[in-house]
């Protein structure tokens, strides 16, 4: 195999919510764990679940079905928690992102993603990197980095502290 | 190699910090020959550790003060401000060269010329003049080269490399007549180290055989000293020739030493060749003391004995210290290491707690019994770990002597800085933590608070304004007070200055405290002028900050022109807390139990009584409290009786409503991250023993969270009724 196309090929893991099949960049991803009991903090939007126990450490959940202004949905045996590792205010943070269930991990070369369609789509552009097929199906893949980067934060802490008072 | 550098370095910041020290102690005392000393041996080991290592331009740097100091040390030149100024931008030279050495900024050769320049000026006398004071200074150079103190008796700690020599020195009959007094030669020896001499007296003659220009005496000497045997037998060396000389050491700073104490007396005689081995034996046989028995049976005369007896004492002495000094020796550890054993603690207190709970659930005899073992042993190591980051904040306060030297030579005000309860043990993260806000504390103290002295004595105070710091503990926080005895703050000018920015409004009454409260706002200063101290208005919201990163509190107390008070409530520790354990409906939350003061029912009869305000009627009082389920939004049924926590929080008692309370529980703070950085009325989380995660209340934010919404709820309803 030459250089050149190992470059070009990105490995992605690709997960569910609602009917939508999604994916980000594995190499964002550190694990995926089962659903666990979520304590929420007190004061802050919907979408952000709360926290969970990983292992001795703290982690925020964020519920991606909310986030992206779908219907709360009850648990099942297939939900589970992406553990990926964002980089926020310049340190590097462990967030947990719930999702319906997770799929599979499958390849893209580059020349087979399409730029984010401008209109017809539920989604912020913004969280999009582009489109993938993958066995006549379409995915869409999250720049997660922008789904969780400090703008959008800024947003969640207004309404937290909104609800607060 | 390079990892010994590093020791290096590590060990030459600290010295370098207690040089500082000294120094200022020694402008307070400046007749202090032990401070001297102190300078001294500081900068004899950075030479002699500097040169070791490579850093030679900061041995050679560090050598030239080293000479000034001897000087002092001799009492050639006395300790002036001067002086004590010259040395001290030394030493931050010194720093800057071993920061350089890491790459940081180059050093600044020009203003070490000038350093030297004038701490050459000191030296008594012309440039000429100093070559002759450093000839006669050698000899006593010689003598203290390994950082002995000036009184000749090796401190404590150079105890380690302490040799012990046992000396026999028998002049010449006619050493008189060669103009050499012995005596000057055993006072000289003296000077070396710990000295025991006794004078052998067996050979004198009877007065009629004896020439009063002879010399019978000889003695044996039991020294203690740093030095080698060559400087030991250089102070002979005149009378050498034709004098008896035995050296030998009978201790060599511990690599000698057995477990029993020291030789028996006889022993010690065998081996001199005072005794031989058959006599002892002779003797042995009888009970008195061996020494009174050798005497009696006239194998050997008194003074032997007793200078034997002298080297015994002398030895057991000798080792005794040196026993003394290794029990109470301590070994450097990095803070990393310190840090992961906190954390490891931490989780062990965790997996604990699920093992008790697992125990109390199976109702198991024997797994109830070990759980109860384990939690005692982690309880006790997790003392012991806290206790070890525990530092005195006694060194933070050293170092703001300096600024306060510095500030007030910079803005013409003569400040005394006086400190209490250096002895104060603090978190080791709390105390670094804490030095900026303090730094900001103190300027602002020396800048804003203490007035020029002209202004000063115009107002009846004295001339010199005073800064003091203290540290006290107070149940499980530290309780910091900057005070001076400055202008104070001005309500009246802070307000104006507010409404100015239009960060209040007119109508609003606002308490003393709540004005005060206003310098923390970034960007406020009631200055015209920014100076080079102060006055940008950033330092206060940096305290703050700083304090409240630290889950502590500022209390500002002050009165126009008498001074200004401020007090920092900081908790001991940052990592584990005591905690106290509440439900509501499903969740769970920790209050500190260092603001707990108790727990009372809350019955629906209660509720209904107080005709829907929150006030409840603990032992007679009323105690306005907090429904977190309300506060939080939960939604869930209201058991029958609900529990009010009772706490205290700024002074002032509030109550907590919670569904149930668990009881105790042993909390590792977690930060929630930065994700819930802005998240009010929540300080963290901790781990409960079921692996669910619970959140810690900060009960101070939650009460001005609710007190801010009353106030809002008030204003609206004072605007639609007018």
């Amino acid at each position: 195999m030459s250089v050149a196309a190992m470059i070009e090929t990105t490995q992605y893991l690709s997960f569910t919510l609602d009917d939508e099949v999604f994916a980000l960049d594995i190499s964002k991803v550190r694990e995926v764990m089962d659903f666990t009991t979520v304590t929420k903090v007190p004061g802050t939007p919907e979408f952000m679940r709360g926290v969970i126990n990983l292992r001795g450490s703290v982690v925020p959940v964020v519920d991606l079905r909310l986030k992206f202004g779908m219907s709360k949905a009850e648990k099942t045996v297939n939900t589970c928690i992406i553990i990926a590792e964002i980089p926020l205010d310049g340190d590097t943070t462990v967030i947990g992102a719930l999702a319906d269930s997770v799929q599979e991990v499958f390849e893209l070369k580059t020349d087979q993603m399409e730029p984010p369609p401008r209109i017809g789509k539920r989604l912020d552009t913004d969280f999009i990197k582009g489109m993938g097929k993958c066995d006549e199906q379409f995915i869409i893949i999250l720049d997660i980095d922008r789904v969780f980067s400090s703008g959008e934060l800024t947003v969640v802490h207004e309404s937290g502290r909104g609800m607060l008072l | 190699m390079d990892k010994h550098r590093e020791a290096f370095k590590d060990e030459a910041y600290e010295l370098l910090s207690e040089l500082e020290t000294s120094l200022l102690e020694l402008e307070d005392a400046p007749e202090d020959i032990e401070i001297v000393g102190r300078v001294f041996r500081a900068m004899h080991t950075i030479k002699g550790s500097g040169a070791m290592f490579g850093f030679d331009d900061i041995a050679a740097f560090t050598h030239e003060i080293e000479t000034v100091f001897d000087l002092v040390r001799n009492g050639e030149i006395s300790v002036t401000k001067e002086l004590i100024d010259l040395t001290l931008s030394a030493r931050d030279h010194i720093r800057t060269m071993l920061d350089a050495s890491d790459g940081g900024e180059a050093t600044n050769e020009v203003m070490a010329g000038e350093i030297m320049t004038s701490l050459k000026k000191l030296i008594p006398g012309s440039e000429e003049k100093k070559e002759e004071t450093e000839g006669p200074a050698a000899p006593a150079d010689l003598i203290d080269e390994d950082d002995s103190s000036p009184t000749g008796l090796p401190s404590p700690d150079t105890q380690g490399g302490n040799i012990t020599y046992r000396i026999r020195f028998r002049p010449s009959r006619d050493i008189f007549k060669k103009g050499t007094n012995p005596v000057l030669l055993l006072d000289e020896l003296r000077r070396t180290g710990k000295c025991k001499v006794v004078a052998q007296t067996d050979a004198i003659p009877l007065l009629k055989d004896f020439d009063p220009e002879a010399c019978y005496t000889y003695w044996d000497v039991i020294l203690t000293t740093r030095q080698g045997i060559n400087a030991i037998k250089d102070i002979f060396i005149f009378v050498e020739d034709d004098s008896e000389l035995s050296i030998n050491i009978i201790d060599d700073g511990g690599r000698l030493d057995n477990a029993a104490g020291y030789k028996r007396l006889g022993e010690i005689l065998i081996e001199r060749g005072d005794l031989i081995h058959e006599d002892l034996q002779k003797v042995l046989g009888s009970q008195k003391p061996i020494g009174e028995m050798l005497v009696d049976a006239g194998v050997i005369d008194t003074g032997k004995v007793q200078s034997a007896l002298i080297e015994q004492e002398h030895v057991s002495d000798v080792r005794e210290s040196r026993r003394k000094a290794e029990s109470l020796s301590s070994i450097r550890v990095s803070s990393g290491k310190l840090d992961s054993l906190v954390d490891l603690v931490g989780e062990l207190v965790t997996v604990q707690s699920r093992l008790s709970r697992t125990a109390a659930y199976q109702n198991d005899p024997e797994l109830l019994s070990i759980a109860e073992v384990v939690e005692r042993l982690t309880c006790e190591l997790r003392d012991n770990t806290m206790s070890i980051r525990m530092l005195p904040i006694g060194t933070t306060f050293s170092k703001f002597r300096r600024l306060v030297r510095t500030l007030s030579n910079e803005l013409g005000k003569e400040v005394v800085m006086t400190t209490e309860g250096a002895e104060t043990e603090l978190d080791k993260t709390v105390i670094e933590r804490l030095n900026d806000p303090l730094v900001h504390l103190i300027r602002n103290s020396i800048d804003h608070g203490i007035e020029l002295p002209g202004v000063r004595e115009a107002s009846g105070k004295p001339g010199h304004g005073t800064v003091h710091l203290s540290a006290v503990h107070s149940g499980a926080n530290v309780l910091i007070r900057i005070e001076d005895d400055g202008s104070g703050l001005d309500a009246k000018a802070i307000k104006a200055m507010a409404l100015e920015r239009g960060l209040v409004s007119h109508d609003l009454e606002m308490t003393e405290k709540e004005v005060f409260a206003l310098i923390f706002v970034p960007g406020f200063s009631t200055v015209k002028n920014v100076t080079g101290v102060s006055g940008r208005g950033v330092g206060m919201d940096v305290v703050k900050r700083g304090i409240e990163a630290l889950r502590g509190s500022i209390d500002i107390n002050s009165k126009k022109g008498a001074g200004t008070t401020i007090t920092l409530k900081l908790p001991l520790t940052l990592a584990i807390i005591d905690g106290l354990l509440v439900k509501v409906a499903e969740e769970f939350f920790v209050l500190p139990l260092s603001i707990v003061e108790g727990c009372v029912e809350l019955s629906r009869e209660d509720v209904a009584r107080a005709h829907g305000r929150h006030v409840a009627n603990v032992r007679g009082e009323p105690v306005p409290y907090i429904c977190l389920k309300e506060h939080f939004m939960i939604n869930s049924g209201t058991p029958g009786i609900e529990q009010i926590v009772i706490t205290e929080v700024d002074g002032s008692r509030v109550g907590f409503v919670v569904d149930d309370v668990i009881g105790e529980h042993q909390t590792v703070i977690k930060s929630l991250g930065s994700f819930y950085k802005d998240v009010e009325g929540v300080s963290g989380a901790t781990i409960m023993g079921d692996g669910r995660v619970a959140l810690i209340l900060d009960a101070p934010k939650l009460l001005q969270a609710v007190e801010q919404e009353e106030a809002g709820i008030y204003s609206k309803n004072a605007k639609l009724n007018p």
